[in-house]
């Protein structure tokens, strides 16, 4: 373990049954690396995901964040102690308004059990990092509006603004292009450029690969629960391992 | 015509009971996904220990009555409180064990209070205003359904305050849509699953009380009685939906009301059709998300 990777996971598999989804996966990420996760469908890349995130607990090794051992840890000690991430469908509360999933996201770090009666008013802490965070994204007019009736990029936009107003050191995006219709993509490109700048560690799965190497500085390839290559984008597209691989499970 | 409105204001102060009850049940099985069995409990407990305190200060005034409403309303808090953190949480997340230790608790806590307080009704005091009636448009309205549905209203609004001003109002608005994206942003959700025990037992408590003012006693039983229905409503209201709730107890009742004077006393074969009729064709209730 280095001191600056920000993320490591040492050794880590996952069995469930007799089943191996996760084997011996090693990964340093160091401070403001940008890191795409690609692999075939089925090959564990979401799974990779809960195990950092702590949807599911793996069933060796270790998950570092920041140094420490979180992995024992619940989901929401890892959020608050700086991991944020995305799901493949919407992370989004559709009745909720706007400004209020994004407030939601603001005020875990507000936390503290005196505060239960405390007004959310539109000059509180936690509602101004909010709206920051949707000018960020370029959402500040549709605060007010229910996040149900949002266009499928704009939804995109408003988990961003989520993860923005979390300010976690690490954030893993699980398919931000799904379902985004091709002109928005370069938008949401952008926003997660802006999410990368300042330093904050970003992993990505995704599967549009004109935006996975377009975006990222290094590129984990996973098949069948195992890393296979993590390497520049051009180095991993010239790993004959990787092309066997994808070539042979083209469909 | 003054049938009709004794039985429009009789069936919305009998919706108004149960939407006591109902308010958290739902609150509690649209966070937590848990059927709390043991609600009707947390509403006998308080109507009992309401009705010694009250009695014990000064029986059948005003001023006791709001000290009865006053406890049963804490009582009520306290008990689901700590039921949900000594037996609910034990069980997280595992949702047959849960429901299973509430309906043990049920039946436990019934025969305790028999126990106690004997298996006969216990007839109370109630000031004297609420043993008169009003009349409106020459319907002779007893006055106690008016002191039900103003507390109805008054419990409505301030839940909907609560959901709609507070930070862990929008905790739990949110977590009733998605709990484990809540925990994803880093909130420790099951801090807010004990506050709304809280409040869903305050408001039964308050309905325990008020329960004991519209029937005229108190007994072991009253808590299971309208369990019954209050699990009825929040069915056809939507398992979560507040709004969906009161509009189901007032429905339900009031539906209940006809049917016994127009239909000789079928109201509770009536509700019971209802709720399969909703179940039928629209199964997520009235207001409740899709499943």
């Amino acid at each position: 373990m280095t001191d600056h990777a920000v993320l490591s996971l040492e050794h880590v598999g996952l069995r469930i049954g007799g089943a191996r989804i996760l084997h011996d996966i090693a990964l340093e990420i160091p401070v403001g690396e940008m890191l795409g996760v690609i692999g075939p469908n089925g090959a564990g890349k979401t799974t990779l995901f809960n195990v950092v995130s702590g949807v599911v607990r793996p069933t060796e090794g270790v998950v570092r964040l920041d140094g420490q051992d979180v992995t024992r840890e619940p989901i929401h000690r890892r959020a608050v102690a700086g991991l944020g991430r995305t799901f493949q469908t919407s992370s989004l509360f559709p009745g909720l308004t706007v400004l209020e999933n994004v407030r939601l996201a603001a005020q875990a770090h507000a936390g503290g059990a005196a505060s239960v009666f405390r007004t959310p008013r539109r000059t509180d802490a936690a509602t101004r990092v909010a709206l920051d965070a949707l000018a960020e994204v370029g959402l500040e007019r549709r605060a007010d509006a229910g996040a149900a009736g949002l266009a499928h990029g704009e939804k995109r936009k408003v988990e961003i603004a989520m993860l923005i107003a979390m300010d976690p050191k690490v954030v893993l995006l699980d398919e931000p292009m799904a379902g985004v219709a091709s002109g928005d993509v370069p938008a949401i490109t952008e926003v997660i450029r802006g999410l990368h700048r300042g330093g904050r560690t970003v992993l990505m799965v995704e599967h549009h690969m004109e935006v996975v190497l377009g975006l990222v500085d290094r590129v984990a390839v996973m098949h069948h629960g195992e890393l296979l290559a993590v390497d520049t984008p051009e180095a991993v597209m010239a790993n004959p391992a990787v092309q066997s691989a994808y070539l042979g499970e083209a469909v | 015509m003054s049938t009709l409105l004794l039985l429009v204001i009789t069936g919305l102060g009998l919706g108004a009971l149960y939407f006591l009850v109902a308010s958290g049940l739902s609150l509690i099985y649209g966070l937590m996904g848990v059927l709390n069995f043991a609600h009707g409990s947390f509403l006998t407990i308080s109507a009992f220990l309401g009705w010694e305190v009250g009695r014990r200060v000064s029986d059948g005034t005003w001023a006791g009555l709001a000290l009865s409403a006053l406890v049963g309303m804490l009582v009520g808090a306290v008990v689901a409180a700590a039921t949900e953190y000594l037996l609910i949480r034990r069980l997280y997340e595992r949702h047959i064990e849960q429901a299973l230790v509430t309906v043990g608790l049920a039946l436990a806590s019934v025969a305790l209070f028999e126990g106690i307080w004997g298996t006969d009704p216990i007839y109370t005091q109630k000031p004297e205003w609420l043993g008169e009636t009003t009349e409106i448009l020459g319907a002779k309205i007893p006055n106690d359904r008016f002191l039900l549905i103003a507390c109805a209203l008054l419990v409505l609004g301030g839940i909907v305050l609560f959901l709609q001003r507070t930070r862990y109002g929008l905790i739990i608005r949110a977590g009733v849509e998605n709990r484990s994206m809540v925990t994803a942003l880093g909130i420790d959700v099951r801090r807010s699953f004990t506050i709304v025990f809280a409040i869903g037992g305050a408001a039964a408590g308050l309905g325990g009380v008020l329960a004991s003012v519209y029937y005229g006693y108190v007994s072991a039983h009253l808590g299971s009685v309208l369990l019954i229905f209050a699990f009825i409503v929040t069915v056809i209201g939507g398992l979560g939906s507040l709004t969906g709730a009161a509009i189901a107890s007032v429905l339900v009742a009031v539906l209940q009301q006809f049917a016994n004077y127009y239909l000789g006393g079928t109201g509770d074969l009536v509700v019971v059709i209802a709720l399969a009729a909703v179940l039928l064709v629209r199964p997520r209730g009235l207001m409740g998300k899709a499943a």
